[in-house]
């Protein structure tokens, strides 16, 4: 057997922080890389994100009664009064089934995440979901492509699809979020010294020899599998990347402030449990953004069909929907609702968390656009034609915040379709079916 | 094979065969690509390093394809961030086989200068874990890459050890390792059709069987060719079948059958249900594991008992749940519930009764509902969106005091009906459990009615219930259906119908015995038959 080694991976002048070759792009044309690592004088990164919760809202206690600017805030919604300005609220979009069955929990979220219609309950989503869209885009010269998080415990609850064949994970653990984020591998964009690990060349080498398999390894399988093992590939050279990003001195950041591991606790759907991970998880990610660790995220503070529970309540949070009578008085289920504001509260939570992180001449919020939603309007009987979903952030400048449109009857596609362009996602229509659609929401276009 | 079949055929009508009738033909499956479970990938792990080395990073959770994660298996692919934690186990794995505490035990060969890069005993390092990890010898190019960085890392790094450990890294990244991926050849009797490669049969067969990687004596038999001979593959089965690994085998199946995955997630209200654990959920999972291999292995008993025996075992965490006394602190205890007890066979056991119920209580529905889809694998519809459940689920309304009360008025409502009589009549004969399973016999004051119907089989509790499976039809195809597609990580294809059904034949005459129907699917031309495509047939014949 031969030893000489003349593949693209070689490193010339390798060691001591030399002058490096760099592997030759691979599969790039499923990763669409148009950006440079940061340089200096480089505008601030703006960056995109996911926040979800589940089972709706009552529309009567949430949905402003005021269109546009300075709307106002009934019961359900008065938690995100701090940041009001900064928010921007849409109701009366629908989710269209086009005649399939519209599948609890499932089809909503396909709807507002995918633009498309679910397939099956087995199969929630099939086509890429909006936060893969927009990172393809503007996720590749950061360390993670995405970071994935959910207050559960349950590394399942995550809505992040590229296509049928897997979901990107969660983390449930705030510890395990900070060490995979700040642990011994985290740059310090702020460090006076930088000099290229050796180690996370080698590393990045193994990587490379990695990729090389994939002709040999996709001969003789079939086209869907071939598809399902670029996916793979995919993901392999996303670390390459990462680990090409390592050896680059980062930028600094000035508001890249790094904080102290925080404790281990219990991880769970009881709801203090998921509202105390959840807050650590929200400062932990903010911490990321801030210190260009990822642009693009995903936080499900409660799973589609919420596993939320109350300390010695029979019911979780999805059986008060359907069970729990309607109080006659009130008009509504006191018990559900119970979750639907601590949902509100915690959404809240994070757009401060975000907010209270200067960056630059603004906020880190100033800088972000995060979609929050929910997967049904009234979860009692799983409607979806008026799918709760915000914004929060004004993607450095490019929207109009702090208003309320309602578009009754109009696509819920066309709220994820003015997002991806706002984030230059080079998209002309988007949405399957009925809800494609090449209509911004423009009231809040600059 | 036309002529094969004919004297199989020819030695059938004869009487000759002497084994009832021959296994129908079948079309096969196109080669294809299961990426090992967390389990598989932990087994490899131990019997290619030792038990002691460590992972130290986390798996990417599995879906569920029609009932089995073995079937999800062939669909996943993996994201960025799960491959980030492979890569980091990986790497820690690597780091702990050259690390100075195990290095003397798995390097088989020490270097001219543990400074500097020793090709030739890298070489033989790489080679020998490449072929472990594989499941078959890799090609020379598979290794030059992994040869090529151990070499250059060595010299980085002063270190020929370290060197290794890039290495070793690279393998367990490659596809190769993660991917449990099929290779066909062409069949030497027609070389227009395909078989698998008796390394791809291998490893079928020892995932199947064991849940593990091929052992030392079934690589070296399909590197003989004994796999691609009747005799050979069968002296292969009965030698696994008598293997102590078996269990490891089964309980991988009915780990992944009765939706233990579900368990890492499950949650219990404390204030509830105080006597709710993890340990309580480990040891109710173990406990039905070990009741199936006691009776389908131990015993090679009848597959229907496991729906009626009141043999089990337990520990003493077990016994404050089922208020049963065990003497040992820590160790499991073989247990027998007495007949007039209502706790017989497993829908009695933690297992399914806790698992199939709601954080704060128990259901009739969901309990219903998983006897059907998982024991007799039926398909229940999907709930309809827009349903009113509020009068009649509200446990405070005197009217409805039991799960029964509220259930019927339930069932009244018409666009309910439909599915809930296919669940709910099944799940009320398990109602003396509560939501995590400890026996009672009222709820909120009203004595509660254990008895219902499941396919018009009236029962009158859960003992009696677990006799309405035992002689349900289907609960046998299911097992059957399932053992299939577990072992072959797929559904079964259009052209395997008369397949399907020679199985449930087969697996009823033997009485119903587990190890028998392994051994139909292991022997068998089906499990290892691959379609060919084109582009397959041109790839392989290259």
């Amino acid at each position: 057997m031969s030893f000489d080694f003349s593949r693209r991976r070689v490193l010339r002048g390798m060691m001591g922080g030399g002058a490096v070759t760099l592997a030759l792009p691979f599969l790039d044309c499923f990763l669409n890389t148009n950006g440079t690592a940061l340089a200096g004088g480089r505008p601030l990164p703006v960056r995109f994100g996911t926040w979800n919760w589940g089972l709706g809202m009552n529309s009567q206690r949430w949905i402003p009664t005021k269109l546009g600017a300075d709307y106002d805030l009934l019961p359900e919604l008065k938690y995100i009064e701090a940041h009001k300005s900064q928010i921007n609220v849409f109701s009366g979009f629908k989710a269209f089934l086009d005649g399939k069955p519209n599948l609890p929990h499932i089809s909503g979220m396909q709807a507002v995440r995918a633009g498309g219609v679910a397939p099956s309950m087995q199969n929630p989503m099939d086509i890429p979901t909006i936060d893969v869209l927009v990172g393809d885009v503007i996720g590749t010269d950061t360390r993670f492509r995405s970071l994935e998080m959910t207050s559960t415990g349950d590394p399942k609850h995550s809505y992040s699809y590229r296509s049928a064949n897997g979901f990107n994970p969660a983390e449930v653990s705030p510890v395990a979020l900070y060490t995979r984020i700040f642990g011994p591998e985290f740059q310090d964009p702020n460090a006076a010294d930088f000099k290229p690990d050796p180690a996370v060349m080698l590393r990045k080498s193994v990587l490379t020899g990695v990729t090389e398999q994939r002709e040999d390894f996709l001969k003789q399988l079939g086209q869907a599998d071939r598809t399902r093992m670029d996916e793979y590939f995919t993901s392999v050279r996303q670390l390459e990347q990462q680990l090409e990003l390592q050896l680059q001195k980062p930028p600094p950041a000035e508001a890249c402030h790094i904080f102290a591991k925080p404790a281990d606790g219990p991880t769970g759907t009881e709801i203090g449990v998921a509202m105390a991970n959840h807050k650590l998880m929200a400062e932990i990610l903010a911490m990321a953004l801030a210190c260009n660790q990822t642009k693009v995220f995903n936080v499900v503070f409660s799973d589609s069909a919420s596993s939320l529970r109350m300390p010695g309540e029979q019911m979780i949070h999805h059986l008060m929907t359907h069970e729990e009578p309607v109080d006659k008085d009130l008009g509504y289920q006191p018990k559900a609702t119970y979750f639907v504001e601590r949902s509100m509260e915690a959404w809240a939570l994070f757009v401060a968390t975000l907010a209270n992180i200067k960056e630059g001449d603004g906020t880190l919020l100033d800088r972000c656009l995060v979609m929050g939603h929910s997967d049904t309007e009234y979860a009692r009987i799983h409607s979806i034609s008026g799918i709760p979903v915000m914004t929060a952030g004004s993607a450095g400048g490019r929207i109009k915040t702090g208003i309320h449109v309602s578009a009754v009857g109009e696509p819920i596609t066309r709220i994820g379709f003015t997002l991806q362009q706002v984030m230059g996602v080079p998209v002309e229509k988007w949405g399957q079916g009925s809800m494609q659609t090449s209509k911004p929401v423009s009231e809040i276009l600059i | 094979m036309i002529k094969r079949f004919a004297a199989v055929a020819a030695l059938s009508f004869l009487g000759l065969a002497g084994c009832g009738p021959s296994e129908p033909a079948t079309s096969g499956a196109p080669v294809g690509a299961q990426r090992l479970s967390a389990t598989q990938y932990r087994q490899m792990i131990s019997d290619v390093f030792g038990p002691d080395i460590k992972l130290g990073g986390r798996f990417e959770p599995g879906i569920r394809k029609n009932g089995l994660l073995a079937v999800g298996a062939s669909a996943v692919s993996m994201s960025s961030a799960g491959f980030e934690q492979y890569d980091i186990i990986a790497r820690t794995v690597a780091g702990q086989v050259v690390d100075a505490k195990h290095r003397d035990l798995l390097i088989p060969c020490k270097p001219a200068d543990v400074k500097k890069p020793d090709p030739k005993c890298g070489t033989e390092v790489l080679t020998k874990y490449g072929r472990l990890l594989f499941r078959r010898p890799p090609t020379e190019k598979e290794l030059a890459g992994p040869i090529a960085i151990a070499n250059q890392a060595a010299e980085a790094k002063d270190d020929f050890y370290a060197g290794l450990s890039y290495g070793l890294a690279e393998l367990l990244d490659s596809p190769n390792f993660i991917f449990r991926k099929d290779i066909a050849e062409p069949d030497p009797s027609d070389k227009t059709k395909l078989r698998l490669t008796a390394y791809s049969k291998a490893s079928r067969l020892s995932f199947f069987l064991w849940n593990a990687g091929p052992d030392e004596e079934l690589l070296k038999a399909a590197a003989a060719g004994d796999l691609d001979s009747k005799s050979g593959l069968s002296k292969q089965v009965d030698r696994m079948l008598a293997s102590p690994r078996l269990e490891s085998g089964v309980r991988a199946f009915f780990i992944d059958f009765l939706d233990f995955d579900q368990f890492d997630s499950l949650a219990k209200d404390a204030t509830i249900y105080p006597v709710f654990g993890q340990k309580v959920a480990h040891d109710a999972q173990e406990q039905t594991l070990r009741t199936a291999i006691d009776l389908l292995v131990t015993q090679k008993g009848d597959y229907r008992d496991l729906f009626t025996t009141r043999k089990t075992f337990l520990t003493r965490n077990l016994g404050v749940v089922y208020q049963v006394p065990v003497a040992s602190e820590s160790a499991w205890e073989p247990h027998e519930f007495a007949a007039d007890d209502p706790h017989a066979g497993i829908l009695t056991q933690l297992s399914f009764t806790e698992l199939h119920s709601h954080p704060g209580r128990s259901s009739s529905t969901l309990r219903g509902k998983a006897v059907r889809e998982i024991l007799l694998c039926q398909v229940v519809p999907s709930p309809p969106a827009n349903v009113n459940f509020t009068v009649v689920q509200d446990t405070n309304n005197p009217n409805f005091k039991t799960a029964r009360d509220r259930l019927t008025a339930h069932r009244t409502e018409a666009t309910c009906a439909g599915c809930h009589k296919i669940m709910d009549p099944i799940g009320l004969g398990l109602e003396n459990f509560d939501g995590v399973g400890q026996f009672r016999s009222t709820e909120n004051g009203a004595a509660i009615d254990p008895s219902g119907e499941i396919d018009g089989i009236k029962f009158s509790d859960s003992a009696s219930l677990g006799h309405a499976i035992h002689d349900n039809p289907s609960a046998t195809a299911c097992l059957s259906n399932s053992l299939y597609r577990y072992a072959a990580g797929r559904d079964f294809d259009p052209g395997e119908r008369d397949w399907q059904k020679y199985l449930g034949e087969q697996f009823a005459a033997s009485g119903y015995k587990l190890p028998d129907l392994m051994k139909t699917i292991a022997t068998s031309d089906a499990f290892y038959a691959v379609r060919a495509s084109g582009n397959a047939v041109r790839e392989a014949q290259r």
